[in-house]
């Protein structure tokens, strides 16, 4: 095992998989991206700061036609983690407009997307409902 | 105070298929059938803005020069998105506020048949070696994995984002579909529509699903078209024929904003605060509020985003989206008619001519030459587009007193 890594820089991988932000210490702001400054007060200062890992979903649709190579369909939503707003698919349950609902609350949770030819493995991130259902 | 602008000619292709025609075809018969309209000829013209998105960088408006008259007037090639033909209106009518010109001609053209989903590329195969890339140091691609890009998606979850915020009783794929069933049915009376079938919402909800809730005819068409306006400032029009003045339309405001920094909107693009910015700042220019609206023209690129606009332009009491639809205003025969074209999901929607067309509909109405889908009596009308960046364009029309 050649170790994984992540998706995209902001998922901490680790025992407690997390996302993180960039938070403008001006304004407080939040952000997932590389910054040239804060597009709310025009700050240049940041700290990270973790987002919380439970959220209830605030916008979803399910995706049946994507570009070519993107498998359907999928749930595609807006999350809100406790004040920040995160994007990212619902997982775990069926991508039905019976198992997904507005208000919904949700965990995040980790999964493997594929090894490179090094052998390590990249890890991406979506978010399942804290209840079956 | 500048002085007022006014829309002199205006016209607008059959949006569409359109084969045998290129660019400059299409841009040509627009521009042309604009100048006609008018009563003047591309000599009278002291500026040109040309729209066109999906070869921006193609000098458009020399091209267009190239075929109708080079006259070696300033041109303004411009791209902003699905607000693409609004800035190019706008465009001019800042050259002519200004005092730069005395008459102006926007364009908006696109050769959009046949494009597909837009929005999200291909996805490539992964790379052999994952390595970070980007802004957010993604190794491989995200469209799909982190939520999804393309149109139909993203607007779909801002229409659920407001059944979020606003909680209703209903079947929300049910109420998205009727809002299409409304502009299917307007469009059987707009000869210049791409599409002109009435479809019933059994068909609507049938149809393929692309983002739930948004079926396929619940997405704005991608087709062929161009739509042209010649605007004119108010000294000038004054010397202009009795038959010209009596035309002419009013552009009472004309307003363009991009979207304020608010919490989420890097996260899912909010279409809502700059169109309510623009609104609040168009009716205030105009001197007229929503009540005295007689039609108006939104930005339906998907049925979700239509519910939304009737609140972000004021159109109902605010969280009264629902209950403005539901009570029947925006059908042709309603209290306050939206989009009796068709809008962009029967109409279509070839981006860059959208925003010149838009207007173009509701000049024809506050003229009374709409024909079999006249709005009979209407004085003021209000047009709007939005492009994801984002832009908002809005203008409000007024018949001549």
């Amino acid at each position: 095992m050649a170790g994984e890594i992540p998706l995209v820089d902001y998922l901490v991988l680790g025992d407690e998989p997390h996302l993180r932000a960039s938070e403008c210490t001006a304004c407080g702001a939040r952000f997932f991206d590389r910054r040239n400054a804060c597009a709310s007060c025009g700050g240049t200062d940041f700290r990270e700061v973790r987002v919380p890992t439970e959220g209830e979903v605030r916008a979803f649709t399910i995706v049946s036609l994507a570009a070519p190579g993107i498998p359907v369909p999928f749930v595609a939503a807006v999350i809100d983690c406790d004040g920040t707003s995160v994007r990212g698919n619902i997982v775990g349950t069926e991508p039905t407009p019976e198992n997904v609902r507005l208000g919904m609350k949700v965990r995040l949770t980790t999964f493997p997307i594929g090894v490179d030819g090094a052998g390590t493995e990249a890890v991406g991130f979506g978010f399942t409902p804290q209840e079956a259902n | 105070m500048a002085e007022d602008v006014w829309i002199l000619g205006i016209t607008m292709t059959k949006f569409g298929k359109h084969p045998d025609k290129d660019t400059m075809d299409l841009a040509s018969e627009a521009a042309r059938g604009a100048l006609a309209d008018g009563g003047v000829t591309i000599k009278d013209i002291g500026v040109l803005a040309a729209g066109n998105l999906m070869a921006a960088n193609a000098s458009v408006g020399q091209q267009l020069q190239k075929q109708i008259g080079q006259t070696g007037i300033p041109v303004y090639n411009v791209a902003n998105a699905c607000a693409t033909g609004a800035t190019a209106l706008r465009t001019a009518i800042m050259s002519v506020k200004a005092g730069e010109a005395d008459m102006g001609l926007a364009v908006g053209v696109e050769k959009l048949a046949g494009a597909g989903l837009l929005g999200g590329a291909n996805r490539a195969k992964d790379a052999d070696t994952w390595e970070p890339k980007g802004r957010v140091g993604a190794v491989a691609a995200v469209d799909g994995r982190i939520g999804t890009e393309t149109m139909p998606g993203v607007f779909a979850q801002i229409g659920m984002q407001y059944m979020h915020e606003h909680p209703y009783e209903g079947a929300e794929f049910e109420l998205f579909a009727k809002i299409s069933e409304k502009n299917h049915a307007h469009s059987t009376l707009n000869p210049l529509a791409a599409y002109t079938k009435k479809m019933s919402l059994e068909q609507i909800m049938g149809d393929v699903m692309i983002a739930y809730p948004n079926t396929r005819p619940m997405c704005s068409a991608n087709c062929d078209g161009a739509a042209a306006a010649v605007v004119v400032s108010d000294s000038k029009l004054r010397t202009l024929s009795q038959e010209q003045q009596r035309r002419a339309i009013k552009v009472s405001a004309s307003v363009l904003t991009s979207d304020p920094w608010q919490e989420a909107c890097q996260v899912l693009p909010d279409v809502n605060t700059l169109t309510r910015n623009a609104a609040a700042t168009a009716y205030e220019a105009a001197g007229v509020g929503p009540e005295d609206l007689d039609l108006v023209e939104l930005h339906d690129c998907f049925a979700t985003a239509e519910l939304v606009h009737y609140d972000n332009l004021g159109l109902c009491e605010p969280g009264g989206a629902v209950d403005f639809f539901n009570s029947g205003a925006p059908w042709r025969d309603g209290r306050l008619p939206v989009n009796v074209s068709g809008g962009l999901q029967s109409k279509g929607h070839p981006i860059a001519a959208t925003g010149i067309a838009n207007i173009w509909e509701v000049c024809h109405h506050l003229r009374g030459e709409a024909g079999d889908r006249q709005i009979e009596g209407a004085r003021v009308g209000l047009a709007h587009v939005i492009g994801l960046g984002s832009a908002c364009g809005v203008h409000i029309l007024e018949k001549a007193a």
